[in-house]
């Protein structure tokens, strides 16, 4: 079964990057993943190698990029079953359609500062980057982290910049940019689960507990159409042409149009602007629907009745 | 190796809302060259300033500021690296 995402939770997925689900899976189950993981948030190694040993020897497998997400992991592994859970496997078919494809994995681990002191390294925290490298495909990869334990501040938590998602930027190339103003700690209870945008921008917080931070990543794509998987049922037929700049009202929230119009905090003046057409062409994608628009953004621009067309 | 003295330089990065100096902070960074503090990402929400002009009203030197370039034909709607960057520079002694 599967508990597929609204039409208003994927706007925001399409405005802002990200989708957040706390607590999403049991106590249990994050238990049995930290057990397999080879780890334990109470930590309790002497050292990074004594550290890196029990991760060697863990449960989660090497696997092969582009094999089926659901043949990725064994039947009963604690991954396995959280991929199972309506809440996943609702969200993972909502963006990326029937068929979603395993890109890769990775187990991220941020250690305390006794584990950098030891080998005389600062204790830093991750540049902001983008994964991968210069995308410019409207089609997205997800990226989902899973977060097994509570995140404290302390813990530093994976930082990510809201709405950032849209820029063609090459990886690390933006690690100039320390702090941007809306941008967010994954503080959090145990189980909670981020889905990404492959092109949201984010750096693994630094660590100053006494205790290592687990995350584990697994990026993921579409082997079929990925459009219009979620629940329809909430999709308004066509856009609303409503009143735009001058209002007597604030716009009516909740709806597409306002999702795809509400600016983050570090939007510039100029290329907000280009935010809002950057995700109206998004919508457009996944909708499948080429004439749809938001506040006039894209019909202004594609206005060609000027020369008899 | 003896004491490090003399003048050492504090970069302060930030990133405005449009070209205007007396805009508004949407993104930051400081590099010490003094060592007193080591700066890192993530490591403030909240801007130093709230503007560039705010900057120089406390003493900070403006060094670099970014162009205004014209958008290539095809690419006009395209989002990349923030538009708006303008370097700072303060001196400060260590040592002697």
């Amino acid at each position: 079964m599967s508990e597929l995402l609204t039409s208003a939770e994927v706007a925001s997925f399409v405005a802002r990057g990200f989708l957040r689900f706390d607590a999403a899976a049991p106590d249990e189950l994050n238990a049995a993943f930290m057990a397999e993981a080879g780890g334990a948030a109470e930590g309790g190694w002497a050292d990074r190698k004594a550290f890196f040993k029990a991760i060697a020897a863990n449960q989660i497998p090497e696997v092969p990029a582009g094999v089926p997400l659901g043949d990725a992991y064994a039947p009963g592994s604690a991954v396995a079953r959280l991929l199972g859970l309506p809440r996943v496997r609702g969200a993972i078919e909502s963006l990326l359609g029937a068929a979603p494809a395993f890109d890769h994995h990775f187990l991220h681990v941020t250690f305390p500062p006794d584990f950098h002191e030891a080998r005389g390294a600062e204790n830093l925290s991750q540049p902001l980057h983008q994964d991968s490298t210069i995308d410019p495909r409207l089609s997205f990869d997800v990226q989902m982290m899973y977060f097994p334990h509570a995140v404290s501040r302390e813990m530093g938590g994976t930082r990510f910049v809201p709405g950032t998602h849209l820029h063609k930027v090459s990886e690390v190339a933006l690690a100039r940019y320390q702090n941007l103003r809306g941008q967010q700690h994954v503080v959090c209870p145990a189980g909670t689960l981020l889905f990404l945008h492959h092109g949201l921008w984010h750096g693994g917080g630094v660590n100053r507990s006494p205790n290592p931070r687990f995350m584990l990543k697994i990026r993921m794509h579409a082997s079929g159409d990925q459009r219009r998987g979620w629940d329809l049922s909430d999709l308004p037929a066509g856009n609303a042409r409503r009143p735009i700049f001058f209002l007597k009202s604030p716009p009516t929230a909740g709806t597409v149009e306002t999702i795809l119009t509400t600016p983050e905090p570090w939007f510039e003046a100029d290329t907000g602007r280009l935010e809002y057409v950057n995700r109206i062409k998004l919508w457009r994608y996944l909708t499948g629907e080429p004439g749809w628009d938001a506040d006039y953004w894209l019909t202004r621009l594609e206005n060609r009745a000027g020369a008899g067309e | 190796m003896s004491e490090p003295s003399g003048a050492r330089q504090i970069v302060m990065v930030l990133y405005l809302e449009n070209s205007a100096l007396d805009s508004k902070v949407i993104g930051w960074a400081v590099h010490d060259g003094t060592g007193a503090a080591r700066h890192m990402a993530g490591d403030a929400d909240e801007p130093p300033y709230e503007s560039g002009l705010a900057a120089l009203l406390d003493g900070w030197r403006l060094f670099q500021a970014s162009q205004l370039l014209p958008h290539h034909r095809g690419d006009e709607f395209d989002l990349a690296y923030l538009k708006y960057e303008f370097f700072f520079e303060r001196l400060s002694e260590v040592g002697g």
